[in-house]
């Protein structure tokens, strides 16, 4: 080796087994993992995408930011502080353990004058013995040593040495605890994917048609991934999410899902879940064992540790009533559909996909509010996710809910999230139904209102009524012959009135309140727009009360009362109705009837390195309490005829050091005085 | 100083006093009571803890006199508590002394005033250099523990009384806990109280735990936190029960540090010196407390990834709590290399165990409010 490359080695060795390098390293690993838990991890990208648009979405994937723990440079880092500790131990293990062993019996004279604690008494007798017992009593261990010259004995004492192993055990932990989780983790299958050996699945494919590159054997090292059983299915693979995809884990052995149970407190809130499952031989397909899993109680088997993660719903039959929007007519036609499958309707001379996504047997909401976005993310239905304080006034179940998307022959969708029930929002009833654009969007909530008689067909008739233009005019008249009564007033009023108002429910009609403001907007001078607006609108809500008579009527349905629910109720439908224009879709799909199908969400792991881990830390505890709580301190007493020099030392400077020297001063002086 | 005249050490178990053994019966009548009656519900971890329970306690109590009389205390009138409800949870707010005394809700306001009550006398005394002033202090914290305990434990009862399937030990939410930060921290102050003869800092620790108190009143009467929520099936674990507590002795201790750290930091300027603990003092207890904080800190940790590798199905899942409990440990880590190793000293320490308190709460307090993750179910 030349001399300038053993001289380049030699500072590599002690620039990484030095304090200011571990410190350093300490705090950058700090910081580095600050980011990963501001920034949302393992994410679709989609989210990201939105959320940073795609300048900063891209930069932000290239340093590895959507999944900061695994990147190569915080592995780096974490390698670093191994390599860095380990040489740390080499170096200081060896002088370590010799001061374990030592009791530094060949200290001078000269040198325990010198310690900064130390103390001279003048005596007459021997107290040898008396000072030997002293220490023994003191937990002292002591090694004898006679003084070169013959006058005198040393007495070198120590107690507390194990506090060095402390440190020996707990840098080794370090060690040790990271290289059980490097076992545990994906590097292995990154180099596979860095040599193309291995390839993430990003497309939406049956798991039967993922490609070999793509999967996994079932004897890899270690893994971590999630299945979702239906109930009277099996499985033998699970996924491992990984960037935007994911690949396919085989399992050596098959799990079927027999039944799931669940139980609820009387809030609602999920009490225990539990399934009843069976393990498969997969050659043969006989059953080898049964088991109900419990969260908080996984099943090992070979190897693999099961664990009981979330559920789901696993293809629940549904039976609704679809509401076309736009027409005149107001009955509804039956759909039926199955959660997580999809079906095609014709509505307003257009094709749609439905896409049922997700039913839910139970919402626990804080009635008298709209649901929050955020809580509706909130899923009580996972292990990891729930909340035991929330909100915790008016938290009830209202009920069954289902989500669905409608998808256009372009292949644009909205997203639908509805109520099987009524709910109570400010007094009234109401359907309620949420849309959204974007996965990660806010749902935004229309209210369908409900008749007197607690269902939705006055307000799906009063809707047939205003939108077909054909009756308007009728509407109209009628509105214009109850507004102003009396035999003298001149015809034109009524026939102008009439007018006004034909004009305003055509507006309306065709496109709700957004539709009169832009008229008013176009056609009216600015001074003048206030007062025209609230006349349009009160004629639109006057009016509507005469077309809710004839809808009414024209069904065959009892009047309705000229009272102040029904004013709500015109109001409330005349809301909807400008809302529907916004819906998305020209369909309303009311859940009639359910049979419930549940999933079971399983997490399967295999991770040897765990035992290992477990074990390092056993060791970190053992170690950082003996070099806390176990101090190391040595003593000396020069004994001489008529002379005892004591001197202290500790490789911790603490109180308790100064007043432990204080107290063997004073008791070593009682003892050596007579 | 005292402890530089202790007498000459007798064995340890000679120097108990017949009140010490008395205790020790004590711990064990309660526990032979529990089982006799419970033994049926308890598996073999809920026996052996209990067993545990009675010899650490005893041992706390021999090393620590007043916990005895605070035990008992605890003991004797949560007991009472529980047979004035006649199980009948409405009683605690009809009956004269659930009402106005031991139902945990009204418990637990006693020991919020009582805490504030002892804060004030701390800086009475700090500010007149009034001893008796300090005196009522340690006696109104000791009085607030024994309130926030009763408070606890009565707690307990209601869960079960309110159904038996919502029956929980009381650490399960964040209201919760942060009784159980009171608590532990000013334990651990007046343990040091007691260790350095000194009520001086008491003036600088209380606080903390009144800004605790703040914040329990302000969720308790702006959130409604204190109705008792059933535990979801990821937090019906034993490792619960034994998690979050070693968390709090941890969270505690580095509070306390910090706020000695303070002291520390107005002491070497000048402020206040003469009538805090001298430097070396503040500096010692520092020391102390993050070592303490740090090796409890570092048990919490395992066995949240010991209930994690059972719960979560991984010992480590990288998720905002655990990540930032990683982040406080490190913090330490450094903290603890850099006064041992490097055998700094001083307002820098000082400094960085202030830092250290933020980044406490953080990990304490901020995840649940900023961050979403495994752990949301202390959300606000
Ligand atoms: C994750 C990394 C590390 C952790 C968690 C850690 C933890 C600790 C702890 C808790 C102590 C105890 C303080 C005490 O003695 O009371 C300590 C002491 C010590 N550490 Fe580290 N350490 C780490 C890395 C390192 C590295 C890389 C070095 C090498 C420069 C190092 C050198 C030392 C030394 C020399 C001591 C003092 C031992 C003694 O004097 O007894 N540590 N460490």
């Amino acid at each position: 080796m030349s001399k300038s490359s053993a001289t380049f080695s030699k500072s590599v060795y002690e620039l990484m087994s030095s304090m200011r390098f571990a410190i350093s390293l300490l705090t950058v690993l700090a910081i580095a993992s600050i980011i990963g838990t501001v920034l949302k991890q393992n994410e679709p990208y989609l989210n990201y995408v939105l959320q940073f648009g795609q300048y900063w979405f891209t930069v932000f994937k290239w340093l590895g930011l959507y999944d900061v723990y695994r990147t190569t440079w915080f592995v780096t880092i974490l390698a670093f502080l191994v390599a860095s500790t380990s040489t740390c131990i080499y170096r200081n293990m060896p002088s370590m353990l010799r001061e374990m062993r030592s009791y530094r019996e060949l200290a001078s004279e000269n040198s325990l004058r010198h310690f900064q604690h130390h103390a001279e008494f003048t005596t007459h007798g021997t107290h040898l013995e008396a000072l030997i017992q002293y220490l023994t009593e003191q937990g002292y261990r002591y090694k004898q040593r006679a003084l070169d010259n013959g006058a005198g004995t040393l007495l070198a004492a120590k107690v507390g040495s194990v506090n060095r192993l402390g440190y020996i055990f707990t840098h080794s932990a370090i060690v040790i605890i990271c290289l059980g989780a490097l076992i545990d983790s994906n590097i292995p299958l990154k180099i596979e994917q860095t040599f193309g050996l291995k390839r993430i699945e990003t497309r939406d494919i049956p798991e039967s048609q993922v490609p070999a590159i793509s999967r996994l054997a079932p004897n890899s090292l270690s893994f971590r991934g999630n299945v979702t059983i239906p109930e009277g299915a099996s499985a033998d693979v699970v996924f491992l999410n990984i960037g935007d995809g994911y690949m396919v884990q085989d399992l050596p052995f098959t799990i079927a899902l027999k039944k799931f149970h669940i139980e609820h407190y009387s809030t609602g809130q999920p009490k225990m879940f539990a399934s009843d499952i069976a393990i498969l031989d997969n050659a043969t397909g006989k059953q080898i064992l049964e088991h109900t899993l419990t969260v908080n109680h996984p099943l090992i088997y070979d190897g693999v540790a099961i664990f009981q993660a979330s559920f789901g719903d696993g293809g629940t039959k549904l039976k609704m009533n679809g509401w076309n929007l736009f027409s005149a007519s107001s009955k509804p036609f039956d759909v039926n559909g199955v959660v997580n499958s999809k079906t095609k309707i014709t509505a307003d001379n257009q094709q749609y996909t439905l896409e049922f996504t997700d039913f839910r047997p139970f919402n626990i909401e804080n009635t008298g509010q709209l649901p929050s976005a955020e809580q509706r993310n909130k899923d009580a239905r996972s292990v990891m996710v729930g909340n035991a304080v929330g909100d915790k006034s008016n938290l009830h179940n209202v009920g069954p809910s289902f989500q669905y998307k409608v998808r256009d022959a372009q292949g644009q969708a909205h997203e639908y999230s509805n109520y099987m029930l009524p709910l109570l929002v400010d007094k009234r009833w109401y359907m309620l139904s949420g849309v959204r654009n974007n996965p990660g969007d806010p749902l935004h909530y229309i209210r369908f209102p409900l008749d007197q008689d607690r269902r939705l067909d006055g307000f799906m008739r009063l809707r047939g009524m205003l939108l077909d233009p054909s009756t308007h005019a009728e509407i109209a008249r009628r509105f214009a012959a109850s507004a102003i009564q009396g035999g003298n007033v001149p015809v034109d009023v009524r026939t102008k009135l009439a007018d006004s108002t034909t004009k305003v429910l055509d507006l309306f009609g065709k496109g709700g309140y957004q539709a009169l403001s832009d008229f008013i907007e176009k056609h009216i001078p600015a001074a003048e727009r206030d007062r025209a607006a609230q006349t349009y609108l009160k004629i639109l809500e006057l009016s509507s009360f005469e077309a809710y008579i004839m809808a009414e009527q024209k069904a065959g349905a009892p009047a309705p009362k000229a009272d102040e629910d029904t004013g709500w109720f015109i109001r409330d439908s005349l809301n909807s109705i400008s809302d529907i224009f916004f819906y998305g879709a020209p369909v309303y799909l009311q859940l009639a009837e359910y049979d419930q199908v549940n999933a079971s969400g399983l997490q399967l792991t295999r991770s040897p390195g765990e035992n290992i881990v477990f074990g390092g830390s056993g060791l970190l505890v053992l170690g950082i309490f003996a070099m806390f709580f176990i101090r190391e301190r040595r003593l000396w007493l020069l004994v001489k005829p008529g002379q005892v020099l004591f001197a202290m030392s500790s490789n911790r400077k603490t109180l308790d050091f100064e007043n432990e020297f204080e107290r063997h001063k004073q008791r070593i002086s009682a003892i050596v005085k007579d | 100083m005292e402890l530089t005249q202790t007498a000459p050490q007798e064995s340890f178990f000679k120097r108990l006093s017949w009140f010490d053994w008395l205790f020790a019966a004590f711990l064990i009548g309660g526990a032979g009571y529990a089982l006799s009656l419970y033994s049926s519900y308890m598996n073999v971890y809920d026996k052996s803890i209990l067993l545990a329970a009675v010899g650490v306690f005893s041992i706390l109590g021999w090393n620590w006199k007043p916990i005895r009389p605070l035990m008992i205390g605890v003991a004797v009138l949560s007991m009472f508590a529980i047979s004035n409800y006649h199980g009948d949870l409405a009683r605690g707010n009809q009956a004269f002394f659930l009402k106005y005394l031991f139902a945990s809700q009204s418990a637990i306001m006693w020991m919020s005033a009582l805490f504030i009550m002892a804060t004030l006398s701390y800086w009475l005394s700090l500010a007149t250099r009034s001893e008796f002033a300090a005196k009522v202090g340690s006696g109104l914290t000791w009085a607030a523990i024994l309130m926030g305990l009763i408070g606890l434990m009565v707690r307990w009862y209601e869960s079960y009384l309110i159904s038996p399937d919502v029956g929980h030990i009381p650490i399960s939410n964040l209201y919760e806990v942060f009784i159980l930060f009171s608590i532990i921290t000013s334990l651990l102050y007046l343990h040091y109280e007691r260790l350095y003869n000194n009520r001086q800092m008491g003036a600088f620790v209380l606080p903390v735990i009144s800004a605790a108190v703040g914040f329990l009143l302000w969720y308790a009467f702006d959130r409604q936190a204190q109705e008792i929520q059933p535990l979801v099936p990821a937090l019906q674990s034993y490792w619960m029960k034994i998690h979050v507590p070693a968390n709090f002795i941890g969270y505690g201790s580095f509070s306390l540090a910090a706020m000695v750290g303070i002291a520390y930091l107005l002491a070497s300027k000048g402020i206040l010196a003469s009538r805090l603990p001298k430097l070396e003092v503040l500096d010692d207890v520092m020391y102390k407390s993050i070592a303490v904080g740090f090796g409890f800190f570092t048990i919490a940790t395992i066995l949240g990834s010991l209930w994690a590798a059972e719960a979560w199905g991984g010992y480590w899942s990288w998720d905002p709590k655990e990540t930032w409990a990683l982040i406080v440990w490190l913090n330490y880590a450094a903290w603890l290399h850099i006064r041992l190793v490097k055998g700094l000293r001083g307002p820098m320490l000082a400094w960085w165990a202030v830092v250290g308190l933020f980044v406490t709460l953080f990990a304490f307090l901020g995840v649940n409010m900023f961050l979403s993750g495994l752990h949301s179910y202390g959300t606000l």
